[in-house]
């Protein structure tokens, strides 16, 4: 089939698999252990997959901040995501 | 006995996951394609990286279009909902001539097509033609919608009031049509006041529509397009263009793919962060006396 008209380049298909791998990975991680809703620093109760939500939403923004507040590389904006996912996951 | 477990039932929602994956999903990859590229035309792309995030985040005109829209939701969300509560309280209950009438008259509002109601409200507001342009004309108010802002925001809000209040006020009118009658006789005996009733009774029973409330006229409102360009145009100068009208500029009118896509996701995540802080808000409301 083609799929030009999608018009793909590698880092989006890159990005596209980490967050379908990341989904197939939550599914496998939920079947051997179901999640409890738990109360973090997060002024809700959440479950990981609401917490995985929340990382990834705050992620995005993230680097739309970085980008509007500085010209340093996106790199950046990635490593500090990746420590707030982890914080979210983790202590949300 | 221990229940048997059959997951066959998984296979009944391959078409809604079909469904969601063409009408969703893959066009909203093709815009995450499209943001880091430069197009042409078909097969004519060039990789840009992060340049139109860039420029769209860096546009000046993108966000005055963005404070007003904010501000345009809020106002919105903010007379809609008391005003659609109120009206639902005030509509006759059971089943009756009077109740038919009250939910026909709500509901025709909802019938209209947008580019109808910004034609209807055009002409209603002009002061040579129209009913509410040439009464406040009458009584010494120059009021002109397409040359005053102020007057032209105005009018595409009481336009929006006029068209969704009533869905609001036919949601709640269903969640307090589900309340038992038990619980009004309860807070009789107790001698509760309406202020109690409604405070202890109806609000916590109405919760669940009013998310549904809260959640639909904020996201279409964040995204209004036909009715205000049919008003307004946009104008007078830029006062009434939103987000929506200006990305359908920069997409349509200029042509701009890969800023338009760019600008999309932008709104897209704008009107995911909203919807998620409002749902969080309305559904943690009230936890507490649940428990």
């Amino acid at each position: 089939m083609d799929m030009d008209w999608m018009a793909w380049t590698a880092p989006t298909a890159i990005f596209f698999l980490c967050i379908a791998l990341m989904l197939a990975g939550m599914t496998v991680w939920e079947v051997v252990s179901p999640t409890v809703e738990a109360k973090g620093f997060l002024p809700m109760r959440t479950t990981r997959g609401d917490r995985l939500f929340i990382g990834l939403l705050g992620s995005a923004f993230i680097h739309l901040g970085w980008l509007a507040a500085t010209d340093v590389s996106l790199w950046g904006a990635f490593a500090v995501s990746l420590l707030w996912i982890a914080l979210v996951i983790r202590f949300g | 006995m221990d229940k048997v477990q059959d997951n066959r039932a998984w296979f009944l929602i391959i078409p809604v996951f079909l469904i969601v994956a063409f009408s969703a999903v893959i066009p909203l990859m093709t815009v995450v394609n499209y943001s880091v590229q430069e197009i042409f035309g078909p097969g004519q792309t060039f990789f840009v990286g992060t340049e139109w995030f860039e420029a769209v985040l860096k546009d000046e005109r993108l966000h005055d279009a963005l404070v007003r829209q904010i501000v345009y939701s809020l106002a919105v969300l903010a007379i809609e909902i008391p005003l659609g509560i109120l009206i639902a309280l005030g509509m006759p209950g059971g089943r009756s001539a009077k109740t038919s009438l009250t939910l026909v008259l709500l509901a025709l509002p909802l019938l209209i097509p947008f580019n109808v109601v910004g034609t209807i409200w055009q002409i209603f507001g002009r002061g040579d033609i129209g009913l509410l342009g040439a009464t406040f004309r009458a009584i010494g108010i120059d009021y002109n919608y397409t040359s005053n802002s102020a007057h032209a925001w105005v009018t595409v809000l009481v336009m929006d009031v006029w068209h969704w209040t009533s869905l609001v006020a036919l949601l709640c009118y269903a969640g307090l049509q589900s309340i038992p009658p038990a619980f009004y006789q309860a807070a009789k005996i107790d001698g509760a006041s309406k202020w109690a009733v409604f405070r202890y009774i109806q609000l916590p029973k109405m919760r669940g529509v009013l998310i549904i409330a809260v959640l639909l006229r904020f996201m279409d409102s964040f995204m209004i397009y036909t009715e205000p360009f049919v008003l307004t145009g946009g104008g007078p100068g830029n006062s009434t263009t939103f987000l929506s009208q200006y990305l359908t500029q920069m997409a349509v009118g200029q042509f701009d793919i890969g800023k338009a896509a760019a600008f999309s996701i932008v709104y897209f995540l704008i009107v995911l962060l909203f919807s998620f802080i409002f749902y969080t808000i309305i559904t943690r409301t009230g936890e507490g006396e649940k428990k």
